[in-house]
């Protein structure tokens, strides 16, 4: 190890050191560590480069407002970029290096940004790069230098090869952050018996207090701790687990990381938790983060915030520098300093206070530090490392008059502290600027959520543990009504002295290079032309210069910024507007909100009972919604989608074939006013509907649109079951049920999804009642198939020989191929029974099973709609159906159906296309034009199209204004330019194939 | 105007960036205007400016609540493309389209619109095929369009999930003259360029209610910093996207085919090119995500159900959105969401907007914008300016009436019907 | 998340909910003119603040509740159900 890790000191595991990899060269550091301090341990001053003029940045915090050690970790899919040093735990092997720099951040060649950096001022690529003339080819020619000039690190291009878990949670009260407040809360609230969370994002648990060397109620902090954590064994302590987000009832997001500090994971375990957690109660107690001031090259590697360096020194045990200055505005420099001058580190403190408080600098100077009150920074002397600072003091007239330079080289800044409130401005909670602490403080916060600790701007320890557990006394009253004995929650303050505000140091007719938002390179030069050219509402500055939209989502520097707005527009920081923060407090991996919703499981599949026996015999599938749908049925390997279902096709016309009809919604309607339902609902009667006999109907909607179409069959008097599309089986159900209970609650009506409990498969073709009858068993009670027995739109029950038995079917006369047909339906259970039995009769009969394609090329032929069609756009008329709908009662729809566009008799109707020479096709989708006007929205377009088994050739069904009466036999142009492809077809009606109906009916 | 260019910059560059004049001011209102357009977002000072631009129509205010652009101008995922297929749409979106391509030099500002292709994904033979309905009637309405089969699209656009999703990638229709550009740019060049023609730009002054006298609305009632004032006009137009139901009662115009609903999107950190092109998808899911220049990927999927005019978002959403990009792009599993944000939708009964004339005399209306405002935001301008200077609509907006809904001559893209959550 | 008091159900997320919409629209008879059905279908007071409307509880018991919501803080200060002889049963 190098020299910068302590001899002693820190809550670091010495006897565990931890060999893991920095841009290529092996290094070592503890247990305990985070990158960021192992690689300060290593001597590592440039950790990255940044975001447009690739300067040099360090490590410049302790937490997750790091705005410069930004990292990519791992290796090849496992690589993640932008990780914050800072908040990457060390582990055994750990693999990480710089970004956005070539050849390695050291000596990146993309530092010639920064000589040029005087023209890339703020929004400057606003002004130019336009383009002279017209079109946008010379932008998009600079475009893509910026583009490969911008982003941060490289993501992979493989997948991510983790998983995530999404996990749902439930507690009174869930505590966010483990510092002293937390702790205090958590400890209350659990022993008056609530069931408490506690999260912390850090990887150890303590907050401040894993830097503090303090006493604290008579003990040293670390015993405090040790004693807090062990009285909290009844609450669920998540640490490594940030809450990112809250969210309305107080709903919070929680990232949890699980593998990512393990040198070899349980490959089973997920990288991640996604937690969502509903609390009673919420305390917040997610302290303050500090920031920093901004005076010239304030960026450069070893300039970092004084709590941080003291979080170096006594949590780490490393030294960030052999020669420290550290400024400041407010008390809390003075423990900082004397953390490091104790750790041997000559440290000099400037307070920017004309006087020192003399408590403090008594004790600092006991501790070796040299005080300098009434001193600021002024510029930062060194490129690539910290070799002074050039001090300055404020003269007379106010201005700041330079003095010689400190030797040092490292530099910890104090601008003050800023309460941690994201969490309550995701709510809309408006915080409230205090200029006494220089700082925004919580306003109203949201109904059950309390603030506890510094980020209510209560900055002493004890205040802060009195604080935690006057709000869990609270909680504790909320929800048990108990009374818990607890201190009056403390004021806001705290501080000995008061802080001077101090946010930027300006030196007449010297032009420093000061930044505000670091990772983003906007300086304060940024800001004031900002204000110059007029974007002086917050939010427009913010944009316009990119300030605190890095990805510490302006913790560093959206304070700074506003009170610079404010200053250049001479005004107060209030009336100058407010900073508001949007989710993720710290950002998350994308993978973890998908959580195992991946590949396969993104969404689910469902399959009917009938799959697995296709599956079987090896039929080719497509999804239909979720569904898996057989395709077609290859008769050997190899056979085509065209081969298959024209040969199948041909089947179901010329003997027999089978299919799964089983995915058709299934919704049973019983009740003495079923029939009055159904009237209300389908555009044709029910009410004469006999007993054991089927109907086809239409659904529109309230619009008068079509809706959905399907069978309803009459089981008994009061007992319907009735189908629905594949696609709409949900939204009917749904549909039914808001009718019935919110419409007409007077109906006495119940009805219940069956979609799940029948299995159904059509028998169709020529052949169908010989098949059929064949698999049926001889049965007392039903089983009648013949054309008496069972005639069109007729309903039997009957038995069905299996393999092992008989089962009970339900069997219709209903066609959807044009050609004699029977649906039976099993109960889900004995569905692949049935399924196998009718394809033996089926086989037996000449004929085969029939795909979806197969399906198609039969409606289409006999010029049946389905949701191709009825798009949501086609009334009844539009789709051939018009004289269904009922004159004699009313019905869904009726009203609105005869707005006056939608009844134009010019609109388009359902047709046949047919290709004028033959051999020719067109395709799904191609749209109908007039001969002579082959442009603009044309005449109708194409919803299906097929080789005809009967009629022979090729075939389409679409729409064409006016419908086939207008357009019979003539010819029109079928235009695909998407596919290069025009071609001549003739209009004919949709009803060639057997208009009589006589092959159903038969 | 102070020109902007190259030269400018690097003039801006030695002389420590203090030439640059304010982008606009902050005007005190006038008493009268010809011409008051409420709500200072895209749509709004676009309007504004083709006022004073096409009409010479320049004694014109612009009020804005908030800050200008603040609303859905600054908060939506930049997507520009005309892909539409019904009559209305159609001509409307590629009309804002051609404008856009000429956007930055008209507005001597550059507004980033990068025409980097628009990618929709296709999950099964028979959304392909349904689709090319689509694209055979832009080109046919000599819009571009093509289709890239999975092979061509394996070859464009490599590390999509081909072999392990849910459904199969059936290939993708594509607009290549579509793309992406910057948001907040677009509001301050026409702001900035409406301002230079002498309109006056009123941010933070909030528009309580109206002023009569006949039946006809001759001013308005405004709040800002505090103070109330009136401000009269002889025309005033509206619009203020998912608030035009609450301003639209207090003008009288009664209940509007509108629902207000919000639509998250969200950012990733910044990460080197990895997707050039919008890449969307709809049907089993919905999806859209495309590259900022920064390096952000910007992306969103659906709206939250229910009303809402809260600016902030859900849960539930961010699931649905992150588990749609690890379908298609399972490589950004360890990209980080940087920030989330939600806007204020006016998801109309159709889908579609309308820019129309009201039945109230001095009153016009530009609202119904669902996810379509940002891509709409020149043509909208353009269109109703037209509108409100003319009395009578533009060509492009003839369709967009709100009289269709009584007519049912609906411009329904996704078939849904009356029911705003779904469009 | 909104939590959604169902009152067969207790408190549960609305992701087990469809949103229905308004729940003030009254639909007027079948039979009623073409203007109330057009005022129904298509008309909204959109309001920004209270509103009354439909969630159907899709995934839990199937009830039609009217879910009293304020759309622009979306506190929720009531749910019943939408079926008034059940509600009334019930009571």
């Amino acid at each position: 190890m190098s020299g910068y890790r302590l001899a002693r000191g820190g809550i670091v595991e010495r006897a565990r050191p931890l060999g893991f990899t920095w841009d290529g060269r092996a290094m070592q550091g503890l247990a305990g560590d985070t990158l960021a301090s192992a690689l300060i341990a290593n001597g590592e001053r440039i950790v990255a480069r940044s975001f447009k003029y690739h300067r040099p940045r360090g490590v410049m915090s302790a937490g997750p407002e790091e705005g410069g050690a930004l990292v990519t970790v791992g290796a090849g899919p496992r690589r993640e970029p932008n990780a914050k040093a800072t908040q990457v735990e060390l582990c055994q092997g750990l693999v990480a290096g710089g970004q956005n720099a070539w050849p390695n951040v050291r000596f990146d060649l993309g530092r010639v940004n920064d000589v040029f950096g005087r023209f890339l001022a703020a929004g400057f690529y606003y002004k130019t790069f336009i383009g002279l003339g017209r079109g946008t080819a010379q932008w998009m020619f600079f475009e893509k230098f910026i583009r490969k000039a911008a982003g941060m690190g490289s993501a992979s291009r493989e997948p991510d090869p983790d998983s995530y878990d999404i996990v749902h949670d439930h507690c009174d009260l869930l505590v966010i952050g483990s510092g002293p407040a937390g702790l205090a809360a958590a400890e209350l609230a659990a022993s008056h018996g609530l069931d408490v969370m506690l999260v912390e994002q850090d990887f150890a648990l303590g907050g401040a207090l894993l830097a503090s060397t303090e006493t604290i109620e008579d003990q040293p902090a670390a015993a405090w701790l040790s004693a807090r954590l062990a009285a909290l064994k009844d609450v669920r302590i998540l640490p490594r687990t940030t809450a990112f987000g809250l969210y309305d009832t107080n709903v919070v997001g929680l990232y949890q990381r699980v593998t990512d500090h393990v040198s070899s994971a349980d490959p089973a375990l997920p990288r991640g938790n996604f937690r969502i957690v509903r609390p009673a109660r919420i305390i917040l107690a997610s302290g303050a983060i500090e920031r920093p001031v901004a005076f010239g090259d304030n960026d450069r590697p070893g300039v970092m915030l004084a709590g941080a360096m003291a979080t170096y020194v006594n949590r780490f045990g490393v030294a960030p520098g052999r020669r420290a200055v550290i400024a400041g505005n407010g008390d809390s420099v003075y423990n900082d300093a004397i953390a490091l001058a104790r750790a041997g580190i000559a440290t000099t403190l400037l307070d920017a206070r004309e006087i020192a408080p003399p408590e403090l600098a008594q004790a600092a100077t006991a501790a070796g530090v040299e005080v300098r009150s009434g001193y600021l920074p002024v510029e930062v002397q060194g490129r690539s490392s910290v070799n002074g600072l050039q001090i300055g003091r404020p003269a007379r007239d106010g201005h700041i008059r330079p003095e010689r330079a400190l030797p040092c080289d490292c530099i910890g800044i104090s601008g003050g502290w800023s309460p941690a409130l994201h969490l309550l401005s995701h709510r809309g909670a408006k915080p409230v600027w205090n200029a006494e602490m220089a700082c925004f403080l919580p306003g109203t916060t949201p109904a059950g959520v309390a603030v506890a600790g510094s980020v209510a701007g209560v900055w002493r320890t004890e205040d802060c543990i009195a604080h935690g557990r006057a709000a869990a006394a609270d909680a504790v009253k909320a929800l048990t009504g108990k009374k818990p004995r607890a201190a009056r929650a403390p004021e806001p303050g705290g501080w000995a002295n008061p802080i001077e505000p101090l946010w930027e140091v300006t030196v007449p007719g010297r032009k420093l290079k000061s930044f505000v938002d670091p990772q983003h390179d906007v300086t304060t030069s940024d800001v004031r032309q900002a204000a110059r050219e007029g974007y002086v509402s917050p939010e427009h500055m913010k944009r316009y210069t990119t300030l605190g939209m890095a990805t510490d989502q302006g913790k560093v520097g959206n304070v700074i910024g506003l009170a610079l707005l404010a200053e250049a527009l001479d005004q107060s920081i209030p009336e100058t507007g407010l900073t508001s923060f949007r989710p993720p407090y710290t950002p998350v991996p994308i993978g973890a909100f998908a959580g195992r919703a991946r590949d396969r499981h993104w969404q689910a599949e469902r399959q009917t009972p009938m799959h697995a026996a296709q599956v079987h015999d090896g039929a080719v599938w497509l999804d239909a919604g979720l569904w898996k749908r057989a395709w077609y049925h290859p008769a050997q390997p190899g056979e085509g989608l065209r081969e298959a279902y024209v040969r199948e096709a041909t089947a179901v016309r010329r003997s027999v074939g089978l299919i799964d009809v089983t995915t058709l919604g299934k919704i049973a309607v019983q009740g003495p006013d079923a029939a009055e339902f159904l009237n209300r609902v389908y555009v044709n009667g029910f009410g004469k509907l006999p007993v054991m006999k089927c109907r086809y109907g239409v659904l529109l909607r309230d619009d008068g649109i079509v809706f959905d179409d399907g069978v309803t069959w009459r089981l008994g008097e009061h007992e319907f079951m009735t189908t629905t599309t594949t696609a709409h089986a949900a939204t009917v159900m749904a549909w039914f049920e808001n009718l019935l209970q919110t419409r007409w609650p007077e109906l006495r009506v119940n009805i219940a999804s069956v979609s799940d409990q029948w299995g159904g498969a059509a028998v169709a073709g020529p052949r169908a009642r010989t098949t059929l009858q064949a698999a049926l068993a001889p049965d007392a009670t039903g089983g009648d198939i013949s054309n008496q027995g069972l005639p069109f739109m007729g309903i039997t029950h009957a038995r069905l020989k299996v393999a092992d038995g008989e089962i009970p079917v339900l069997i219709a006369r209903i066609s959807f191929s044009g050609e004699m047909a029977f649906e039976v339906y099993a109960g889900s259970g004995h569905a692949a029974a049935m399924w196998r039995a009718l394809l033996a009769q089926v086989k037996a009969q000449g004929g085969c099973a029939y795909g979806m394609e197969a399906l198609g090329a039969l409606r289409i032929e006999k010029g049946h709609v389905t949701a191709a069609e009825l798009d949501g756009r086609v009334t009844l008329e539009d789709a051939g159906l018009g004289r269904m709908a009922s004159t004699k009662k009313p019905f869904i729809g009726n009203v609105l159906r005869k707005r006056p566009d939608l009844a134009r008799d010019d609109r388009p109707q359902l047709a046949h296309f047919q290709p004028v020479t033959e051999g020719e096709t067109f395709a799904i989708g191609a749209v109908v034009c007039a001969e002579d006007e082959v442009k603009g929205h044309g005449l109708g377009w194409i919803t299906g199209a097929t080789v005809a088994p009967a009629l022979g050739g090729w075939l389409g069904i679409g729409f064409i204004k006016g419908g086939p009466q207008a357009w019979e036999g003539k010819t029109v142009v079928i235009a695909d330019p998407v596919r290069g492809a025009e071609i001549k077809a003739r209009v004919a009606s949709p009803h060639q194939y057997d208009p009589k109906g006589e092959r159903m009916h038969g | 105007m102070q020109r902007y260019s190259a030269l400018a910059v690097l003039w801006g560059g030695l002389t420590g960036q203090t030439h640059w004049k304010p982008v606009w001011g902050r005007p005190e209102p006038k008493g009268h205007y010809d011409v008051i357009i409420v709500g200072g977002g895209g749509h709004g000072l676009a309007t504004a400016y083709y006022l004073a631009k096409e009409h010479g129509i320049t004694n014109v205010a612009v009020i804005e609540k908030g800050w200008l652009g603040g609303g859905n101008a600054g908060r939506n995922t930049t997507i520009i493309r005309s892909n539409y297929m019904i009559e209305g749409n159609t001509e409307f979106y590629e009309h804002s389209l051609k404008l856009w391509e000429n956007l930055s030099q008209e507005l001597n500002f550059n507004v980033m619109f990068s025409q980097r292709a628009h990618v929709s994904l296709v999950f099964s033979a028979a959304e392909r095929d349904a689709t090319a309905r689509r694209y055979n009637l832009m080109r046919l309405n000599g819009i571009d369009g093509e289709f890239w089969d999975p092979a061509e699209l394996r070859r464009r656009i490599p590390h999509l999930n081909y072999d392990q999703g849910r459904f199969e990638i059936f290939g993708a229709y594509v607009q290549p003259r579509a793309g992406t550009a910057r948001h907040d740019a677009v509001n301050w060049g026409y702001a900035r360029a409406a301002t230079a023609l002498g309109i006056d730009i009123i941010q933070n002054c909030e528009v309580t209610g109206f002023i009569r006298r006949a039946g006809a609305l001759i001013g308005v009632e405004t709040r800002r910093d505090g103070v109330a004032g009136e401000i009269y006009a002889d025309k005033i137009g509206l619009a203020v996207a998912g608030h035009t139901s609450v301003l639209a009662h207090k003008a009288g115009l009664g209940k509007l085919p509108l629902e207000t609903h919000k639509l998250q999107a969200y950012v990733s950190e910044p990460i080197k090119p990895i997707v050039d092109q919008v890449i969307v998808f709809g049907g089993v899911g919905h999806f859209y995500i495309s590259q900022s220049d920064k390096g952000g990927m910007v992306f969103g999927g659906d709206l939250d159900s229910y009303n809402s005019y809260a600016q902030k978002g859900n849960l539930p959403v961010y699931q649905n959105v992150m588990a749609a990009c690890m379908q298609i792009l399972p490589c950004l599993g360890r990209v980080k969401l940087l920030r989330q944000w939600a806007g204020v939708m006016d998801m109309s009964m159709d889908g579609s907007p309308f820019i129309t004339k009201t039945d109230i005399p001095g009153l016009y209306l530009n609202a119904g914008w669902c996810y379509g405002g940002f891509k709409a935001t020149p043509g909208s301008g353009h269109t109703f300016a037209h509108t409100i200077a003319r009395d009578e609509p533009h060509w492009a907006n003839a369709r967009l009436t709100l009289e269709r809904y009584r007519e049912g001559r609906l411009i329904d893209e996704s078939g849904h019907g009356p029911v705003p959550k779904l469009h | 998340m909104l939590r959604i008091p169902c009152p067969f159900c207790g408190p549960r997320d609305h992701t087990e909910f469809s949103y229905e919409g308004d729940a003030t629209v009254v639909y007027p008879a079948l039979d009623a003119s073409e203007e109330a059905w057009f005022e129904a279908v298509f008309l909204r007071d959109n309001p920004r603040g209270a509103h009354s409307e439909v969630w159907h509880h899709i995934q839990g018991c199937r009830s039609f509740l009217i879910v009293e919501r304020d759309t622009l803080t979306h506190e929720i200060t009531g749910a019943r159900l939408a079926h008034r002889p059940t509600a009334e049963a019930l009571k």
